[in-house]
């Protein structure tokens, strides 16, 4: 037999320099200053861990110029073919105007939506959006304060200066029938589960008002099994992926609205989790009533895969925020959004004008005959 | 023997040598010789097979003699399976994004074999492509496992040895069961059971214990945590104290318990100064045998329950007095439902 190796000491290699790498691999996690905030009873672990900067109030774009005072003639009165905002002071409409042009086509101007040679035209598809978003923007306002509180929404709470928002989302493609390509609706990093694997189509049924929304809740009130909750572990995932998405979407975690104890129980959950709770009820209105019926007005290239047109969810306005834009009340500086949507133009009717023929294409009496 | 062991020449301790010095951070002494074939198998087992070498890097971390290996029947029977499982997940995940090699390896950790949906129920017979495959591979997984255990179960006999590591597998299987099969055919459906896949596998687990209330709060979940930390705390107590007396030949235990100032008696008395109590040689051996078969043991049981017998552990806990209850923050349920602790 022969030895082999050596029986050499060997010196301690410096146990200082080993420390400092560590700490130089785990410091490469997140170098970004952040505050910490309790927010329920000590020693539950409710407490949130902001970044600082995502605390701090947006630079968000000043009025086009100074608010005009209220009276004087009506833009009804004095532009043709004003649908959503004809009871609107003809000044503040146009000062409107110029703030929507810097919101949402601060680079086309305002033949975005309108013919420059004949601004009452309804020809391009734009401004029959533009429609429906502000009395979205106005619904969200007035029907929505439980979830927007008095800060409210313009448009560029969404847009920030984009023709579409940059967090939008559609349809995921037809479900396979076989396992080629079949993803099973989820295992695909996508934003609507905060790229995570879990189901992404369910998730869109939540936002799309296909479920009750009370089928988020999952959790037995009952101690033990009881043929009123049969809902399975793979079914718990959809609400788990809802859930999810609005944490990555605010920049939260789970214990800024739960007590991680039981995520259920609203007696131990703080004031945020009823603003979500009308928050998800509020994007599924939005969606329902005020996006998808514009499926018919939108060309293809503005369509998902299921043809169907970009929607809103929670990070469309939160943008990794847990107040968009740090909680900054741009509304105030235009009523006009803030007042309810006036009736008689509805999308749907837009929608069914320009499927129907001929009158839709008349940019003089097609829609305005319904006001 | 004695010449074999790494021996430093002053096992006086002196403060300013012994400090700032580690002996065994990986094997000193490599044995070269004849070969080491084992003693003779019993008639009618197979030959051990394979080529017998010496591995200069397998000798820094163990022995450095590479084989023969007894594979024999069972163990061809379970690596086969074991590869169809593998073959089975590993191609649904590929097929998954249209047999893209690229996209397989960047979108890994998401993908996965889901099994069947809860419109299935329990029944064996599933398209493959909603769950069947899942069904095929879960059996071949099965399979394969439960064809090793029997491998331990028998080689170890062979050597005439006790039958632990067999039963300590079986520990194990118990728990990958009853998540696999056992659980969701009580439940009475395979939505109950768990995806194959990196994260799909942990998302399940979170949305599990979504579901049923907080596992937290399920005592079996608690046991099993306290005996996978004990586990790992005695693992840490057991290899630190093996290799700190390594020195004066820790690593032969056996033959110097009898002895007075060996590594042995060091390691002993090291434990029954510092916390008054000192386990033997062998029974430390029982204590992380019985913390590691404890862990899986426990974790099944409180997963079996889960759903079957309790179907939120919070309120079973609040009902129990094991969950404390905290002010109540003064939030009403805006659906008007009411809370589920009234």
């Amino acid at each position: 037999m022969t030895l082999h190796g050596n029986l050499t000491r060997r010196r301690l290699p410096l146990a200082a320099l080993a420390v400092l790498a560590g700490s130089a691999t785990l410091a490469g996690c997140e170098v970004a200053p952040k505050v910490s905030q309790q927010n329920g009873y000590r020693g539950t672990g409710m407490d949130q861990i902001y970044i600082s900067d995502s605390e701090i109030r947006d630079e968000v774009p000043a009025p086009p110029y100074e608010l005009p005072p209220p009276g004087g003639q009506s833009a009804g009165e004095v532009y043709e073919n004003v649908q959503v905002l004809s009871n609107v002071s003809v000044d503040e409409f146009n000062y409107l105007m110029a703030a929507i042009t810097e919101w949402v086509a601060p680079e086309e101007g305002c033949a975005y939506c309108h013919n420059p040679a004949n601004m009452a035209s309804d020809e391009i598809y734009t401004k029959t959006v533009a429609r429906s978003m502000i009395q979205m923007t106005q619904s969200a306002n007035n029907n929505w304060s439980d979830h927007v509180g008095a800060t409210g929404v313009t448009c560029w709470t969404c847009h920030r200066g984009n023709n579409i928002p940059e967090a939008v989302w559609t349809l995921p493609g037809e479900p396979q029938r076989g396992i080629v390509g079949n993803r099973n609706g989820q295992n695909e990093p996508v934003s609507n589960t905060a790229y995570s694997s879990l189901p992404q189509y369910a998730v869109a049924r939540y936002l799309l008002g296909e479920v009750e929304p009370e089928d988020i809740r999952v959790v037995s009130t009952t101690m033990h099994p009881t043929p009123a909750n049969t809902i399975t572990t793979m079914e718990t995932e959809s609400s788990y992926a809802l859930m999810m998405h609005m944490s990555d979407s605010l920049g939260v975690n789970c214990t800024y609205c739960h007590n991680s104890q039981s995520f259920s129980a609203w007696n131990i959950s703080t004031p945020p989790r009823a603003t979500a709770w009308h928050g998800i009820r509020m994007v599924r209105n939005l969606n329902g009533s005020y996006i998808t019926p514009l499926q018919s007005i939108f060309p293809d290239n503005r369509l998902g895969p299921m043809g169907d047109p970009y929607k809103v969810n929670c990070t469309t306005c939160h943008q990794g925020q847990n107040k968009p834009m740090g909680g900054v009340q741009m509304v105030a500086d235009y009523p006009a959004l803030q007042s309810p949507p006036q009736s008689g133009w509805r999308p749907s009717q837009a929608a069914m004008d320009m499927i129907m023929g001929p009158a839709a294409d008349d940019t003089q009496n097609g829609v305005e005959a319904t006001d | 023997m004695v010449d074999l062991v790494a021996q430093p020449a002053d096992l006086v301790l002196r403060g300013d040598n012994t400090m700032a010095r580690y002996q065994n951070i990986f094997t000193q002494v490599q044995l070269r010789s004849a070969h080491e074939m084992g003693i003779a198998l019993p008639v009618g087992d197979e030959d051990r097979s394979g080529g017998t070498t010496f591995n200069h890097w397998a000798g820094i971390i163990g022995q450095a003699q590479i084989g023969p290996i007894y594979l024999g029947w069972l163990g061809v029977a379970s690596l086969l399976c074991g590869f169809l499982a593998f073959e089975i997940i590993g191609l649904n995940m590929l097929a998954s994004v249209n047999w893209d090699p690229i996209q397989f390896v960047r979108q890994l950790p998401w993908l996965a074999l889901e099994p069947p949906g809860p419109q299935y129920g329990f029944t064996p017979f599933v398209p493959l492509a909603e769950g069947g495959w899942w069904i095929l591979a879960g059996m071949m997984l099965t399979a394969s496992v439960l064809l090793w255990w029997v491998r331990t179960y028998r080689r170890a006999r062979a050597l005439g040895m006790g039958t632990h590591v067999a039963w300590a597998f079986l520990a194990a299987i118990w728990l990958f069961l009853v998540l696999g099969v056992i659980r969701p055919g009580f439940m009475g459906t395979w939505a109950e059971a768990v995806p194959f896949g990196i994260f799909p596998h942990l998302d399940w687990t979170a949305a599990f214990s979504i579901r049923y209330g907080n596992l937290f709060y399920n005592p079996f979940h608690a046991l099993s945590i306290a005996f996978l930390y004990g586990s790992t705390l005695l693992f840490a107590m057991h290899g630190a104290t093996i290799l700190a007396v390594g020195r004066y030949g820790g690593e032969r235990e056996i033959e110097q318990i009898t002895d007075r100032g060996t590594a042995s008696e060091r390691a002993a008395l090291f434990w029954r100064w510092t916390m008054g109590f000192n386990a033997t040689m062998e029974s430390i051996h029982r204590w992380a045998w019985w913390f590691a078969v404890l862990t899986t043991l426990t974790g099944g049981i409180g997963i079996l329950l889960t759903g079957t017998v309790v179907d939120n552990w919070y309120l079973w806990a609040q009902e129990h007095g094991y969950a404390p209850s905290y002010p109540d923050s003064g939030i009403a349920d805006p659906a008007g439902l009411g809370s589920i602790v009234e």
